[in-house]
């Protein structure tokens, strides 16, 4: 039992990061109808400046209180990733709107690569993980030992995912954001500032995952590489949610950590890429548009 | 109405005297150290990557779907027909068995697109690209967790069976087979598939035929291209066939263009080269790389030669229509 | 017997009603006219009887044929064809190849024919070619064999449309606004057009269409639909002055 328990804590952890990460896929993609593969690689920019922005604020002795240090390096790594993801945006996919998706998702493909072997050029391919800007203290819960991390990771999440349903909802730019996404050829007829809302998401999705960037690097190792693994795990747990509903990637992303967890608990690790993709499979062929998703229009003839 | 016979068929036999004459250099040049065995390498993996793109070009292009797993069939093949001649066939036949064996490789490889086909029939766009995805993962999960033929190690041990001559031939093969195949009623039912997927079963297309037959297809030669590269690496491994080299072949086919086969013979050749000669930057050669790729992209959506034909290419009875449609 | 037979056919997206209770019979070379406001359910009646939905409820008898169950090009095949509302040409390809490809099925070669570009793969294609070629003649779009089909004027488009219908040999056609975006002298030349064609193909005819000169000049029936349920059906002169009808597109207070 306690070993459930365990698993169950490790399964949140996990999923609440691919959950921060399947936010920026479902929004980019609501919005704009396009896969974001460099959203993945965006992800691992975002650990490594969380790496360096906590490097720089511990190394220079400037004794602030952990609680500070660490919001200062979420701030670090949300402020460059957007930064990032916009100055992308702007470049490379905002010209090929109109251009055929697929040269967009070659594009995007493309970007992802760059910044890969960038990162592995430059930094270097050693793993690191983040210093501690957590006291990392270790409670034992009957049995079940809960870390520091661990507790800040689900608490964190759930705290930005809120702020986002909440922005989402209730918000103009939130508003514009849904209307967008209907359609978009209508929006700007109405006085509504398209592009200025699109490099918002961009940078809103970065952002939230600049959050589980840092959350990602505090518990786990990085690598240039891990773009790769980790952002095609979060983009099918956008997908299993539902892709373009919000609430569907948070669902998808705990879901594909509890899987992930549960079966590397219970079968050899080479079975749990396959054990992933046939669940991925079935759950397509019944419910094609994901757990959360709209049930398919029929196409209008 | 005029049939012109005369140019077409001049034409048809120059073609072909250039096609044989090309074949004899390929045994010659090698044989004669002409060509070092650095360059015969290069001019091997370029001929593998132009059968890689131009079957996924038949799916991603003409068909306009996105496929993105095309690594899967292309291992399944290498693993096929690595076995026959490594466990299998004596080795003393191999250089005699290897067509056979690619074309094992091949239709081993087909069955798993005839698979891939059938959720096609349903989903589209994004959700098929996911369903490929899991198709490449799954395949990629299963041959490392079969211990017999090496599990996450690989499997080794093959003859270096491949040549440039023999890669040549597969090449004209596959040019031949599909342009042959493209340039007829079953391939202009594929491109009203990516026109217009309903319009296409209301004017008496069979999408579902004409589905399977571009994923079988496809996956045959992305088949045979992997037992060419198992026997040219002489070692192949599960991490040799992700979602990274089905990448590359994506590239590949939009680099050269969409729906067309002069473009992925371009593609794939530019690409490889290109990669090829970026060489010296060491890691840096995959930041250069993509990054030109991007701003090519972004110049040119459509890729190098999108859509379009190189003249020999195009049957002549396609180019004559012109001339006798007048009313 | 009945070319067409359509029994009680319903049809629900998921809670709403799109089509209720349609019923129609057909003889061989008749020309009948669905009219009826917008969203009244007209495209989807051709919808199932070409079976793009399978219909919720109801029979559709072809030849003696049963349609329900079958797929499009199925249905196809046992000779109906149609247009569309908003033009659904091969925009990226030739205007030759929009009308060969709907020969698909008629074709008899195997795939592997078409590899080898055998000697009968030729004969085949070049019969289709030049049936292609003579239909295009035909419609007077011969000299756009080789043009991209996006490329034609808009009318040059519709009687593509028509044309590439046509070439699936069909005994029922079915028109879904085909005089939409057209000008007076247009519409009278599609109205030549649409006879001219039912006499040359020995075609039976459903026409969709909200240009009441279209209908009331060349239908023999007419029936009306709104919000899925027939309310009026008989000859042109008895539906211009039903007051449902009236009604229906004018809205109550009027007539």
């Amino acid at each position: 039992m306690q070993f459930i328990i365990q698993q169950t804590l490790n399964a949140l952890q996990l999923g609440s990061v691919y959950a921060l990460i399947a936010l920026g896929y479902t929004m980019v993609y609501g919005i704009l109808r396009m896969i974001n593969f460099a959203h993945g690689d965006i992800f691992m920019v975002s650990t490594y400046l969380g790496f360096f922005g906590a490097s720089f604020l511990l190394g220079h002795a400037l004794h602030l209180p952990g609680a500070v240090t660490f919001v200062l390096t979420l701030l670090v790594a949300m402020l460059g990733t957007s930064l990032l993801a916009v100055f992308i945006e702007r470049v490379a996919y905002k010209p090929l709107r109109q251009a055929p998706r697929i040269s967009a998702v070659i594009t995007a493909l493309g970007i992802g690569l760059v910044l890969e072997n960038f990162t592995l050029a430059t930094i270097g391919p050693e793993p690191r993980i983040l210093p501690q800007v957590i006291p990392v203290i270790n409670f034992n819960l009957g049995g079940v030992a809960v870390s520091t991390i661990q507790v800040v990771i689900l608490a964190v999440s759930a705290a930005v995912m809120s702020i986002l349903d909440t922005i989402v909802r209730k918000t103009m730019t939130g508003m514009a954001m849904r209307a967008i996404s209907f359609d978009k050829s209508v929006v700007p007829l109405m006085g509504v500032p398209t592009d200025r809302i699109i490099s918002i998401t961009f940078a809103l999705g970065s952002s939230i995952a600049a959050v589980g960037g840092t959350l990602y690097g505090i518990a786990y190792m990085i690598d240039p590489y891990m773009g790769i693994r980790i952002g095609w795990w979060a983009f099918i747990s956008a997908v299993v949610g539902g892709i373009g509903n919000i609430r569907g990637a948070m669902v998808g992303g705990y879901i594909l950590g509890f899987v992930e967890i549960f079966v590397a608990a219970f079968l050899p690790s080479t079975y749990r890429d396959f054990v992933v993709f046939a669940l991925l499979l079935v759950l397509l062929v019944f419910k094609p548009t994901g757990i959360m998703g709209m049930p398919v229009v029929q196409q209008k003839v | 109405m005029k049939r012109r016979h005369t140019v077409p068929l001049q034409r048809g036999w120059l073609v072909a005297l250039l096609l044989v004459l090309i074949l004899f250099l390929s045994i010659l040049l090698p044989q004669l150290g002409i060509l070092n065995l650095y360059l015969q390498q290069v001019i091997m993996y370029v001929g593998i990557n132009i059968i890689l793109t131009i079957s996924l070009n038949l799916v991603n292009g003409y068909m306009g779907e996105f496929s993105v797993g095309h690594a899967g069939f292309m291992a399944i093949g290498a693993y096929v027909s690595s076995l026959l001649t490594v466990l299998v066939f004596p080795r003393s036949l191999g250089p005699f068995i290897f067509p056979l064996v690619l074309v094992l490789g091949g239709l081993a490889a087909a069955l798993a697109g005839l698979m891939v086909a059938l959720p096609s029939f349903k989903t589209r766009g994004d959700y098929l690209a996911i369903v490929t995805l899991a198709f490449n993962m799954i395949i990629k999960s299963v041959l490392e967790n079969i211990d017999a033929i090496g599990g996450p190690r690989g499997f080794m041990g093959m003859s270096k069976l491949t040549n440039v001559a023999w890669v040549y031939i597969w090449v004209l093969l596959t040019v031949f087979a599909i342009r042959n195949f493209v340039f007829s009623s079953y391939g202009r039912g594929i491109l009203s598939i990516r026109e217009d997927e309903v319009a296409a079963e209301l004017v008496s297309v069979n999408t579902r035929q004409a589905k399977i037959l571009a994923f079988v297809i496809s996956s045959f030669f992305a088949g045979v291209a992997g037992g060419l590269f198992a026997h040219v690496l002489q070692f192949i491994n599960p991490r040799s066939f992700t979602i990274l080299k089905s990448t590359d072949v994506l590239v590949m086919v939009y680099l050269g263009g969409i729906g067309s086969i002069t473009g992925s013979i371009l593609g794939a050749s530019i690409y490889t080269v290109l990669l090829e000669l970026l060489r010296p930057l060491g890691v840096w050669r995959w930041v250069v790389g993509p990054l030109m790729l991007v701003i090519l992209m972004v110049t040119r959506p459509r890729g190098i030669f999108g859509l379009r034909e190189a003249r020999w290419l195009i049957p002549a009875e396609e180019v004559q229509a012109d001339a006798t449609a007048t009313s | 017997m009945p070319l067409l037979q359509v029994k009680g056919l319903s049809h629900y997206f998921g809670g709403l009603k799109a089509v209720s209770d349609f019923n129609l019979d057909m003889e061989p070379g008749e020309l009948v006219g669905i009219i009826g406001p917008n969203g009244a359910g007209k495209t989807t009646v051709f919808n199932l009887i070409t079976g793009v939905y399978r219909p919720t409820e109801g029979q559709i008898w072809f030849n003696g044929h049963n349609l329900v169950g079958l797929q499009p090009h199925q249905i196809i095949n046992k000779g109906i064809a149609r247009t569309f509302q908003t033009i659904r040409l091969f925009k990226d390809l030739s205007v030759l190849d929009n009308v060969r490809i709907a020969r698909y099925s008629q074709v008899q070669y195997s795939p592997w024919s078409s590899f080898l570009h055998t000697r009968w793969f030729g004969e085949e294609e070049r019969k289709i070619r030049e049936e292609a070629l003579r239909l295009l003649g035909i419609f007077n779009l011969g000299s756009y064999a080789q043009a991209l089909a996006k490329n034609l004027p808009y009318g040059e488009q519709r009687r593509l449309e028509i044309a590439r219908a046509l070439a699936t040999k069909p005994r029922l056609l079915l028109l879904d606004e085909p005089a939409a975006g057209m000008n007076p002298g247009e519409i009278k030349r599609l109205m030549e057009l649409i006879q001219w064609i039912r006499r040359e193909f020995e075609l039976t005819i459903i026409l969709i269409e909200h240009q009441m000169r279209v209908v009331m000049g060349i239908c023999e029936r007419i029936q009306v639909l709104d919000f899925g349920e027939t309310i009026a059906e008989g000859k042109p002169k008895e539906i211009q002055n039903h007051p449902r009808v009236l009604e229906a597109y004018l809205g109550k207070g009027v007539a």
